[in-house]
């Protein structure tokens, strides 16, 4: 109560740490002249780049100071929005800037395949099998692309938005499915 | 009667699995079973836990052979030697083991008593809550996402809301703030409690456990007080927290501030000389300041590797920059080091709650926004329209305005985070939850490679995994 005052060198502390990234997102730019940078809500950096280039661009960002992998997951906008289906979204955070970068990217197709990140940030190893599993985006390269939260013999990836919330028979091995 | 309701040729059915019995086959089976005469072959062949068995080898394939026994993946950790292949155990370890905190299995390859591999195996609890989170308001969403970490089920519910109110464009009121700092932080110190009495359980100081389950009833006495239940509140909401605290809390948190510390100077008398206790944690299960960047380890765990970076300092929420405390550092990275930051960590967050005791601001305890929040009980009764507004909030649920936020705060055990994706409507299209317990178990199999099964047990509870966490 009697601290009310929200502390103004707060602000400046954030608005220089854009500031001394700003060199940084804009070496990025320069070097990925198809990426684009925007600002999403309450000032998050979001960075969109092309497929093919996902590996090469997330390897300049580690070299540019975002040391620490995050995130890994996927969004699928199925009939929400024209061009391709799935994004995967990929966050990153640098400690030294005090800066998170999300990276987009889209893939589209009957089997979207997107290229593994593992060999620049092992954690996405688990983050990159719970996709497979969960929206069936298939990664090129990964060591171990094999279901992670569901059993094997599972059929369907349940995030995907075409998988109705229901009941489903539980699936075990070896049995004859009737019931 | 049962003669005549024969469903035969049951491979038929096998051939074409998908399609349902009809209704008059389940009228069938009902008579059936009610009956009391004996199921048919093909319902107890279908039904039978016989089925779930393992097959005999000659009809096993290769894949069903590799399956039981485990199978193990060359990535997770390369090792120079190459043993013999003889001496090497495959070890399955859980889902069912007690001190793998619910139901992790653990695949351990074993030379001896040292283990080469680890392949941590999630899942069991996965119970599709994302899309769960999909089919509920934003309203309804707490009631989903404290469920994940039950241990702390108010960081849950505040990061939900935070992002829920960063795509709404929503301010919280001050009192409303910091009574979401004062529980979440008190819920810090329940989890750790939790922790500390099964990471010494785990150790053999199986009184570790009382005196920490003890210590925390104070506090989930506390919580239950305030929510109406020891977990699972659904307390801190989009706009708010639901109640105000009840009449007397200050002289709970004050006994809560007063009470644990001492029970602290306890653990400490117990653990931290004990030289069975170092003898179990220094220098087990390290991790370096690199590899929790590489595998994403935030919170404790990256803070014991000397690493000063706490979501609190670094990017506050929810007004906690306003209350003093510290953040505690160690260097080796190890079981102890981990011990030890949480231990004082403990301290740290009853002298933000002993702050917040002496510095709640007055006023509403939700926002005055009223897209989000319900009209007060006795408008309901005056007006046609607070009634009609407030059954529409509750069955409808407000709108979210379309865009996409990442949340992040400093749970328990390191970076929680909420990725919510908004189209425009009232529930959200996406709802992702990172989450620390997910990052932790992909980095076992760095913590445990060439030490001995028995760390394996003290690295498994130092990274303090909750599985409802991890597989959600």
């Amino acid at each position: 109560m009697s601290e009310q005052a929200p502390p103004p060198e707060e602000e400046v502390v954030v608005e220089s740490a854009r500031l001394r990234l700003a060199p940084l997102l804009a070496g990025l730019a320069e070097t990925f002249a198809d990426a684009t940078f925007e600002e999403s809500v309450a000032g998050q950096q979001v960075a969109r780049v092309e497929s093919a280039r996902l590996v090469e661009f997330v390897q300049a960002c580690r070299d540019a100071g975002f040391e620490m992998f995050i995130d890994l997951t996927a969004v699928d906008y199925y009939r929400r929005r024209p061009g391709p289906r799935y994004d995967v979204v990929v966050g990153l955070l640098s400690l030294e800037h005090n800066l998170r970068l999300r990276v987009l990217v889209e893939v589209d197709g009957d089997v979207p395949t997107a290229p593994s990140i593992t060999g620049v940030y092992p954690g996405a190893n688990f983050y990159e099998r719970e996709v497979y599993d969960l929206f069936g985006i298939e990664f090129t390269g990964h060591p171990d692309l094999t279901r992670i939260m569901i059993q094997d013999d599972w059929e369907g990836h349940p995030l995907r938005k075409d998988t109705a919330v229901g009941s489903v028979p539980i699936q075990f091995r070896n049995t004859n499915k009737v019931l | 009667m049962a003669d005549d309701v024969t469903i035969e040729d049951s491979s038929e059915e096998v051939e074409n699995p998908t399609v349902p019995p009809s209704e008059t086959e389940r009228r069938q089976l009902h008579d059936l079973w009610t009956s009391g005469t004996e199921e048919p072959a093909w319902v107890v062949a279908s039904t039978a836990e016989g089925a779930q068995l393992m097959l005999p080898r000659d009809e096993a394939t290769a894949g069903d052979v590799a399956e039981e026994s485990g199978t193990l993946v060359t990535d997770d950790r390369l090792y120079k030697d190459e043993a013999v292949e003889e001496e090497i155990t495959i070890l399955n370890m859980g889902p069912q083991h007690p001190s793998t905190h619910g139901v992790l299995r653990l695949q351990l390859e074993l030379d001896g008593e040292v283990i080469r591999r680890v392949k941590p195996v999630i899942g069991y609890l996965h119970t599709g809550m994302e899309k769960t989170g999909e089919t509920l308001t934003f309203l309804q969403g707490p009631t989903n996402v404290t469920r994940m970490d039950y241990l702390a089920p108010f960081h849950n519910e505040l990061c939900f809301s935070l992002a829920t109110e960063a795509l709404l464009g929503v301010d919280v009121p001050p009192r409303a703030q910091a009574i979401r700092v004062l529980m979440t932080e008190l819920n810090r110190v329940s989890s750790h409690l939790t922790w500390v009495a099964t990471q010494g359980m785990d150790l053999g100081a199986v009184s570790m456990m009382i005196y920490g389950i003890r210590e925390r009833e104070l506090l989930l006495a506390f919580f239950e007080k305030t929510t109406g239940l020891r977990m699972n509140h659904n307390y801190v909401r989009p706009g708010g927290v639901a109640a105000d605290l009840p009449d007397g809390w200050q002289d709970d948190v004050a006994e809560i501030v007063r009470a644990i510390p001492d029970g602290l100077d306890d653990y400490h008398d117990l653990l931290t000389e004990n030289p069975i206790f170092l003898g179990r944690t220094k220098g087990v299960g390290v991790i370096t300041s690199e590899e929790c960047f590489a595998y994403g380890i935030t919170g404790p765990p990256l803070r014991a590797t000397g690493i000063n970076w706490d979501l609190r300092k670094a990017q506050p929420y929810s007004g906690i920059e306003q209350y003093e405390f510290d953040v505690p550092l160690a260097e080796n990275g190890d079981v102890y080091d981990r011990y030890l930051v949480r231990m004082e960590e403990i301290r740290q967050s009853l002298r933000i709650a002993a702050q917040v005791l002496e510095s709640m601001p007055d006023g509403d305890y939700r926002t005055g926004d009223l897209k989000v929040t319900p009209p007060p009980r006795k408008r309901i009764n005056e007006s046609m329209e607070a009634l009609i507004h407030h059954f529409k909030i509750f069955t409808e649920g407000f709108k979210v305005p379309a865009g996409e936020h990442y949340q992040a705060i400093e749970g328990p055990r390191g970076e929680l985070g909420h990725y919510l994706v908004s189209v425009g409507e009232a529930k959200p299209w996406r709802l992702h939850c990172r989450t620390p317990s997910f990052a932790a178990i992909q980095s076992l199999p760095i913590m445990m490679g060439d030490q001995l099964i028995a760390d394996a047990i003290a690295v498994i509870a130092s990274v303090d995994p909750v599985l409802g966490d991890v597989d959600r």
